[in-house]
């Protein structure tokens, strides 16, 4: 099964400050746990994402495009990175989940991707 | 349900469930074919002796049934394929230890941490335990429609999210052990203090959270709390005859002798087992406590000293009103009802206490005990008038009316 993984900052609580050594210390261990995922073929895609100010939102109204500025929800808790997992089942995907370092500083969602039943 | 049935039904649902979950994959598809089968053994066994192996005849007829209902289902993914060929392959009926591992599997699936906590114990009630979405819907105070609901929607999630039947590999399992235990600890209760129904207990709860403590302590033979909750249940579950005639019958005023001894001396060993590992926990403290009063030939040489130490023990791990209050009882008993009164009177500041019916009873009874009938009188009108379950209104209204006569 695929699960996204989402991971979420949570308000309050602050990770560690750019240029830092404990900021390249949780830089280090973001590669180690992905490089873990892939040599063990779990990871299917993964990536940082840039902060909610740099999204736009698109929606189709009587087939003309609608475009605005910024994220579709403006939550205190942000999105800042993701990662797409192969797993046999979610206690996997959990435990590899508690190996990303956002897991420490926020929180991570993980949520199944449905199964299109022909492609089962 | 003919009565010869119904024994069959209680001890053979949760394996029957088991099994067919291990090989379907599928916890909702396993319940309906064993449903289905029952059924079957109703009309069969009302009119035929019994099979010799019943519980060979229900997983085999279980089968037959998951397997049409595969067959019949027309777009059939790779998975329920691969189901139907295991079912057609697999031995009639397993061997028990398989049996009790498919239990297990179930067991941690329906306690999984993603699961609704409230949900969990009814899934469990459910699956494991086979009561049926009516009792546990009286149970929870829910409507049977509220229970059916919550029910499916749990097994969806099972499904959706991948939420596996398995035992959780070494390094996971000391984390979700304790979700487990909670969920077998509530069945105990649920059935030793039925909140619902003429009862006072509901006996075959108590043998459900007993035997699924029982095969908790397969896997986990070193884990203090697994063999702490299992003595606790066996300890407080030695009293059950005592306890509930046709009423509630408390500690001080049981016959003793009709305590069941083989269940004190299995707990008092398990607890001897728990305590040599030496990581006390909450279960283990609780099984201390139930093994002081099981320790006592008669009420006047209780150890209260030893109980009230290990409620402050558990107070230090779980800093409850409701363990204050118990230890509140405990130092009445040790120290004179004036000292445990004082405890109680600081555990009633928690405003959520307030509208819990057994810490005005507990009050009741030690201003019974100094003399204060007045304050008494008004404390058991309190405990009354918050709903207790129907066994200890009676307890409470007989305490009443002998202080207001």
């Amino acid at each position: 099964m695929r699960y996204l993984c989402l991971l979420i900052g949570e308000p309050g609580i602050e990770g560690p400050v750019p240029g830092t050594p404990e900021f390249m210390q949780m830089l280090s261990e973001y590669e180690s746990a992905t490089r873990a995922m892939a040599a063990d073929g779990v990871l299917a895609d993964s990536g940082p994402l840039q902060p909610p100010s740099a999204a736009a939102t698109l929606r189709v109204r009587d087939g003309r495009p609608l475009v605005t500025d910024g994220p579709f929800a403006e939550l205190k808790e942000q999105i800042g990175g993701y990662y797409v997992l192969d797993c046999a089942d979610l206690d996997e995907a959990l435990r590899r989940a508690a190996t990303i370092p956002a897991a420490r500083y926020g929180a991570i969602e993980v949520r199944p991707l449905m199964v299109m039943p022909d492609r089962a | 349900m003919t009565s010869q049935a119904e024994i069959v039904f209680r001890r053979e649902w949760g394996r029957a469930v088991a099994v067919i979950t291990r090989l379907t994959g599928d916890l909702g598809l396993a319940e309906d074919a064993v449903q289905e089968a029952f059924a079957s053994a109703v009309g069969r066994w009302a009119s035929a002796p019994l099979p010799s192996d019943p519980s060979g005849w229900l997983i085999t007829v279980a089968k037959n049934h998951a397997m049409d209902r595969l067959r019949r289902e027309a777009r059939r993914s790779g998975k329920e394929q691969a189901a139907m060929l295991m079912l057609s392959q697999c031995a009639p009926a397993p061997p028990p230890g398989l049996i009790a591992d498919d239990q297990l599997r179930l067991i941690f699936a329906c306690c999984h941490p993603a699961l609704d906590p409230g949900t969990r114990v009814a899934l469990t009630l459910r699956t494991l335990c086979g009561l049926s979405t009516a009792e546990i819907a009286r149970s929870f105070l829910v409507s049977e429609a509220t229970l059916a609901q919550r029910l499916v929607r749990a097994k969806r999630k099972i499904r959706a999210a991948g939420i596996p039947f398995r035992i959780p590999a070494d390094e996971d399992l000391p984390d979700r052990i304790g979700g487990v235990l909670r969920v077998v600890y509530l069945v105990f209760t649920e059935g030793h203090q039925a909140s619902t129904g003429s009862r006072v207990v509901r006996g075959e709860l108590c043998d459900e959270a007993v035997r699924l403590a029982r095969l908790l302590a397969g896997p986990c033979p070193e884990d203090p709390e697994v063999l702490g909750l299992l003595a606790l249940l066996l300890l407080t579950d030695a009293r059950r005859d005592a306890r509930a005639g046709d009423r509630l019958v408390l500690l001080e005023d049981q016959d003793r002798s009709s305590w069941d001894h083989a269940k004190i001396d299995e707990g008092t060993r398990v607890l001897d087992r728990a305590a040599r590992l030496r990581r006390p926990g909450p279960y283990q403290l609780q099984a201390a406590i139930a093994a002081c009063h099981a320790a006592a030939a008669e009420p006047s040489t209780t150890d209260w000293a030893e109980i009230a130490a290990l409620y402050a023990a558990l107070a230090r791990h779980e800093p409850s009103p409701v363990v204050h209050a118990n230890r509140a009882v405990a130092v009445a008993m040790a120290e004179g009802p004036a000292a445990g009164l004082a405890i109680l009177d600081e555990v009633r500041e928690d405003s959520q206490v307030g509208r819990w019916h057994l810490l005005h009873a507990s009050r009741a009874d030690l201003l019974r005990r100094l003399g204060r009938t007045a304050e008494a009188s008004d404390a058991y009108r309190a405990a009354l008038a918050l709903d207790p379950p129907p066994a200890e209104r009676e307890f409470l209204a007989g305490r009443l009316a002998e202080l207001d006569r």
